[in-house]
């Protein structure tokens, strides 16, 4: 089996580094900017582009790895890379305490005696800390890192299989989701309850974009590029668009019918919603159709910070957390106001582009200096894992 | 920002705002009235209104006199101040660091001591800052929910605070999500406490992010909140059809 050719396809930097920018507003909260993020049009979120175009780069990479240097390399390569996602959330983790403890100190109001509940960990550290590193205890906004850190650990057998046998690769994908969600299956986390995102679910979308990049696109191409596909794609958006809107104008409820409510209602998250994942085919379908490969705009200057911040997905989401953060403590201190959550917002936006333009330059003068060594796998045609 | 989509709803809506000198005003679609409250109506009739607030430690203020001031109070006070004629009693029930679960173990007991014509029940923060599954959490609202409606009593659900300090430590839209969904499942209200809180700190009403010991602002929210409540009681009282089954009991 032979890998796709291999330029590089910009639109996956495109949209993964439009993620990125999605997800950065998405968790600032009360964020008035946040209301241009897709969350609010559909089913589906800015997650799940994330997830399928890291699954596809993945792919891309170890893929290539897995083919030169066989299976071993590249699963040493895949599981560094797990080890590196792992010590980014701890990261993120030490980032989050800090912030905590600030507040602890420096926040009383008798209005919010219970919320300080939250707090309650701090008077068991050992518990919380070991907890976090076990993965278990993972704060509000931490939860994707960790999912990745899941992914990738399963990944290397995946490829392997992938290379071998892609139907099947992808049959075993689609029945551990059907198995998790038929008897519930997911990791526990710490205090109580589960993860947030199921590995056990949105392995599916991860395993799918892999599957994609290693030739399933060539198979399903005819069927995504026809106009039958493409008009049931835009018929799904819209009826979800519309269900989407009765959440915000509750007036227009009604209008929703009770069969469907009773059966579309929860759409969970955790466990990638069947309603979810076919949104985010849906979009899928359209973007491809109207944004093809080698579409002049994927090399404009305009998209050009989109793309750098997809190049370097990994430190652009992490720094996007922290902004959030960051972000969401100016709004508090000074100003909660519609102007500050703007500003705030493009802030953060101008820092993730910044931040990304200078890995791109780290990696440029690395590049240099290896010299006529081997490239090194950041440099591969996908851009950077995930 | 969905006060933001509120407001643009009421736009297209044609709807005004009722500028009132009101210090609790919130604009209309804020807070939804979606169904009647046959058992309250009822109880009017009858002029003898119980009613029960199960909660926790937001149903509370601490300190001396901390009850008189805290909304169950002020909500008992605002409806006795509108049915002069009622004989009205409000029993709370406020226990800090409660979940749904233990909270809906509570609600046969309370039933068949109390007899309350309506139980307002409060809750979501528990479990929003342990963690507990969603899906748990759905159950539990379930469990007592039915309960409450098995046993003859009207049901409203009041959803957590908003807290603006805490916004980025405590996920609370999956709880938001399911209190609002079992609300519509079960066709009873919501008394949605987030929306208007979220809706007084972004206008300025109040400013709820600031940091402070004393309790003054505290009691002027609960105030507010206990106002409010009497009025969406009423509001939903008056949604009940008079030949409506249970008004004839």
């Amino acid at each position: 089996m032979h890998l796709p050719e291999s330029e590089r396809d910009l639109r996956l930097d495109l949209f993964r580094g439009l993620a990125l920018w999605l997800i950065f507003l998405d968790h600032i909260p009360s964020n008035i900017v946040s209301w241009i993020t897709i969350r609010n049009y559909g089913f589906s979120d800015a997650t799940e582009i994330f997830v399928f175009i890291s699954g596809y780069t993945a792919a891309f990479v170890y893929g290539a790895t897995m083919q030169r240097r066989g299976f071993v390399v590249a699963g040493a390569r895949i599981f560094k890379r797990a080890w590196q996602v792992y010590v980014a959330h701890i990261f993120l983790f030490a980032i989050y305490m800090a912030e905590i403890a600030y507040v602890v100190a420096h926040f009383e109001n008798p209005l919010y005696a219970e919320e300080m509940g939250i707090f309650d960990f701090l008077r068991q550290p050992d518990t919380a800390l070991v907890q976090a590193l076990l993965l278990k205890f993972k704060p509000a906004n931490m939860d994707i890192l960790p999912l990745y850190v899941a992914l990738l650990a399963g990944f290397p057998f995946y490829v392997w299989l992938l290379f071998r046998a892609p139907t099947l690769a992808l049959s075993v994908s689609v029945a551990i989701y059907l198995i998790a969600w038929k008897f519930s299956i997911n990791l526990p986390a710490y205090p109580s309850g589960h993860w947030v995102f199921n590995p056990f679910a949105w392995q599916l979308l991860f395993a799918f974009g892999a599957w994609c990049a290693l030739g399933g696109i060539k198979r399903i191409g005819r069927f995504i590029r026809s106009p039958y596909a493409v008009a049931l794609a835009a018929t799904y958006l819209l009826l979800s668009f519309a269900v989407v809107m009765t959440w915000y104008f509750p007036a227009y409820a009604h209008f929703v019918p009770k069969w469907l409510t009773d059966w579309m209602y929860p759409i969970d998250k955790t466990n990638l919603d069947v309603l979810r994942l076919a949104h985010f085919f849906a979009l899928a379908i359209i973007t491809v159709r109207f944004v093809p490969r080698d579409w002049p705009g994927l090399h404009s200057r305009w998209l050009r910070p989109a793309v750098l911040c997809g190049q370097h997905s990994l430190e652009i989401f992490c720094i996007g957390v922290f902004l959030a953060f960051a972000a969401h403590f100016a709004m508090i201190e000074f100003s909660g106001s519609i102007a500050m959550q703007v500003l705030v917002s493009i802030l953060g936006v101008v820092i993730m582009v910044a931040a990304a333009a200078l890995l791109s330059w780290y990696r440029r003068i690395e590049d240099r200096s290896s010299g006529s060594r081997s490239k090194p796998p950041s440099a591969s045609p996908a851009g950077s894992p995930p | 920002m969905r006060i933001v989509l509120a407001l643009i709803g009421l736009l297209f809506a044609g709807a005004a705002f009722a500028q009132t000198d009101n210090p609790c005003q919130i604009a209309d679609g804020v807070l939804q009235v979606g169904f009647p409250l046959p058992h309250v109506a009822a109880a009017i009739e009858n002029k003898q209104l119980d009613i029960v607030v199960l909660g926790t430690r937001s149903s509370a203020l601490s300190g001396a006199g901390g009850a008189g001031r805290a909304y169950p109070a002020r909500f008992e006070a605002a409806l006795k101040e509108k049915l002069p004629d009622v004989a009205i009693r409000v029993i709370t029930y406020a226990k800090p660091r409660q979940t749904a679960q233990d909270m809906q173990k509570q609600i046969a007991p309370i039933l068949s001591r109390d007899r309350p014509a309506l139980i307002i029940w409060q809750t979501g923060t528990g479990d929003a800052i342990r963690g507990i599954d969603p899906d748990a959490f759905s159950a539990a609202l379930d469990e007592g929910v039915s309960a409450a409606q098995a046993a003859g009593s009207d049901i409203i659900l009041m959803n957590m605070q908003y807290s603006p300090r805490t916004e980025t430590m405590i996920t609370l839209t999956p709880y938001l999500d399911v209190m609002r969904f079992v609300a519509l499942q079960y066709e009873i209200n919501l008394f949605d406490r987030f929306a208007i809180m979220n809706y007084w700190n972004e206008i300025g009403t109040f400013d709820l992010s600031v940091a402070t010991k004393r309790t003054d602002l505290a009691e002027r929210v609960h105030y507010c909140i206990g106002r409010l409540l009497a009025e969406f009681v009423l509001e939903a009282t008056k949604l009940t059809a008079p030949n409506d089954e249970a008004t004839q009991q």
